[in-house]
This record gives C-alpha cells, sequence and structure tokens, in this order.
C-alpha cells in the first residue's frame, strides 16, 4: 500500500463501493449513534415528513467515508472533516465514496471527499486536512 | 432564536467506551483494528485505541436552557469537525454544546432559519480536543409548528 505522504497532487486514494444500502444498515446506526429520527428507519414516517421512503442519515454516509482513511493512521489522523450534506440516500442505494489530493502544506494533506449514489449524483461532498505526525 | 446565540450547556463527562466503540465502527463498516484491537492499540503511537472522527456526535452534550429544537422535521446541512488529536477508548471527554449563530433566509422551503450549533469536548484539564459544528435547517412549515 502507498503511504499517504507520498502521494502526489491530484492522486486518489483507493475508492470504496457500499452494498446497497439496507433498513438494518440504518437501524444499527440508529442505536450505535443515538439518532433515533423516525425518518430513517421507520416507513410511514419518512412518508409523513413527504419522503418517498426512509433516507440514511447523512451521518451514516459521513461515518463510513471516513473509513478512505483509516488505514493510514499511523501516519497521521483527520484533523478537520467538513462536509456539506447535498442529497439523500435512500434504501438499496449503492454509494460510492472517493478521496483526491488537492494541495499539501508541509505536513497537512488537503483532499476533496465526495460520495455518489449509483447515478453519480453527489450525496455529500466537502472536505479533509490529514495531519501527518 | 436569535438570542439563543451564545447560549451553552454545562459540561457533561462522557467516557469513550469501548463497547460503544465497536458498535460504531460496525455501523458504519470501519471494523479497523485500530479502533477495536487492544493489542493494536497497545503497539500504536497512542498506545490506546481511537476512535472513528464522527464517534462524537455518540457523546452527551447537555442541554442548552431554552433551546427548543426537536430532532423531528430538522434538516442537517453541514458538519464540519476539528480534532487536535484522536478520541482514545477508554479516556474521559467533557463536552458541551453552545448556540454561535442564527440566520434567517428565504429558500426552497420558505423562510429557512439556520442554526449554527457547536459540539465541543475538552480533556480534564480544560485542553480542546475536538471541536465541531452543525449547520441545522428549519424549514418555514417546521418554524411555524415549533414557534422558533
Amino acid at each position: 500500500m502507498t503511504k499517504i505522504a507520498e502521494l502526489y497532487v491530484g492522486d486518489t486514494l483507493n475508492e470504496i463501493q457500499l452494498d446497497p444500502v439496507s433498513r438494518i444498515d440504518l437501524i444499527k446506526y440508529a442505536g450505535a449513534s443515538g439518532d433515533f429520527n423516525p425518518i430513517h428507519t421507520i416507513d410511514e414516517e419518512a412518508k409523513k415528513a413527504g419522503l418517498p421512503g426512509i433516507i440514511a442519515h447523512g451521518m451514516w454516509t459521513m461515518g463510513n467515508l471516513a473509513k478512505l482513511f483509516t488505514t493510514y493512521y499511523e501516519e497521521g489522523f483527520i484533523q478537520d472533516y467538513s462536509i456539506r450534506f447535498r442529497g439523500m440516500v435512500f434504501l438499496n442505494d449503492v454509494v460510492t465514496l472517493k478521496a483526491e489530493l488537492k494541495e499539501r502544506d508541509e505536513n497537512l494533506l488537503k483532499f476533496d471527499v465526495l460520495a455518489v449514489n449509483q447515478e453519480g449524483k453527489p450525496v455529500l461532498k466537502g472536505n479533509v486536512v490529514y495531519r501527518l505526525f | 432564536m436569535k438570542e439563543m446565540i451564545g447560549k451553552a450547556s454545562a459540561k457533561v463527562r462522557n467516557t469513550v467506551e469501548r463497547g460503544a466503540v465497536k458498535k460504531f465502527a460496525e455501523a458504519i463498516g470501519d471494523v479497523h483494528p485500530i479502533y477495536l484491537d487492544e493489542e493494536v492499540g497497545k503497539q500504536s503511537r497512542f498506545g490506546k485505541n481511537i476512535a472513528p472522527p464522527t464517534f462524537a456526535r455518540v457523546f452527551d452534550y447537555g442541554v442548552i436552557e431554552g433551546l427548543n429544537m426537536p430532532n423531528k422535521g430538522l434538516i442537517h446541512g453541514e458538519q464540519i469537525y476539528h480534532y487536535e488529536r484522536p478520541l482514545l477508548v477508554g479516556e474521559d471527554v467533557y463536552c458541551y454544546a453552545k448556540v454561535s449563530d442564527y440566520y434567517e433566509k428565504p429558500g426552497a422551503l420558505g423562510n429557512m432559519g439556520f442554526v449554527v450549533l457547536e459540539n465541543n469536548g475538552e480533556d480534564k484539564d480544560g485542553k480542546t480536543i475536538f471541536t465541531s459544528k452543525s449547520i441545522v435547517i428549519l424549514s418555514e412549515a417546521y418554524r411555524k409548528v415549533q414557534q422558533v
């Protein structure tokens, strides 16, 4: 595996494609995170809120995206992680996680990060500043 | 809502619990040994397991008095974390919440409100471990129902 410190501007981390989103994924995340907003787990509540069906917690997708960086833990850590929630993630959507190095500033690596659905539409978009030790 | 700017909760002591970290790592499909395997934690530069960066959303940040913002109907627009170092499994973190800004803007959901809510964590000496900001959007419909 390439070291994160050896990346050049324009290089990307290995993409991760998640399994289709399942209800159990969201029930597990509700339990683990304490976010029991019912639009993420109960169809009728999602419909009452004007949605076609339950949607993933934005923080579930944001949590997933951070794992692009986990394997590099010996080199540094995520210092800044900012995300805009751009689109909803529905059941059975297939989300792909991406990161591209945009800028290097000594020991700070600045990445654009992105999660897209099966249609290539961004569902979240943001930045990670990875601090090397 | 505007009068809430600057209001904060009292600090709440939280512990980064091993079981909670495991459950969280599983829920986001990030079951890396640095989070879960005690031996890998011991061998690491931290001497301990760490927690994923978004684990901070699990903590109890206390109650901001007078802030009436039920979860139902809220829209999470943006989330920003800043870490001085990773969270360590087993450590105590003193957490508090603060309303750092509020503004209104017309948009797709009527006359919308934007609440900037800080969720911060410190060590026992009061040193910042992380700060975070959530931008929460209140639709016109939500504002009417909640009268905010």
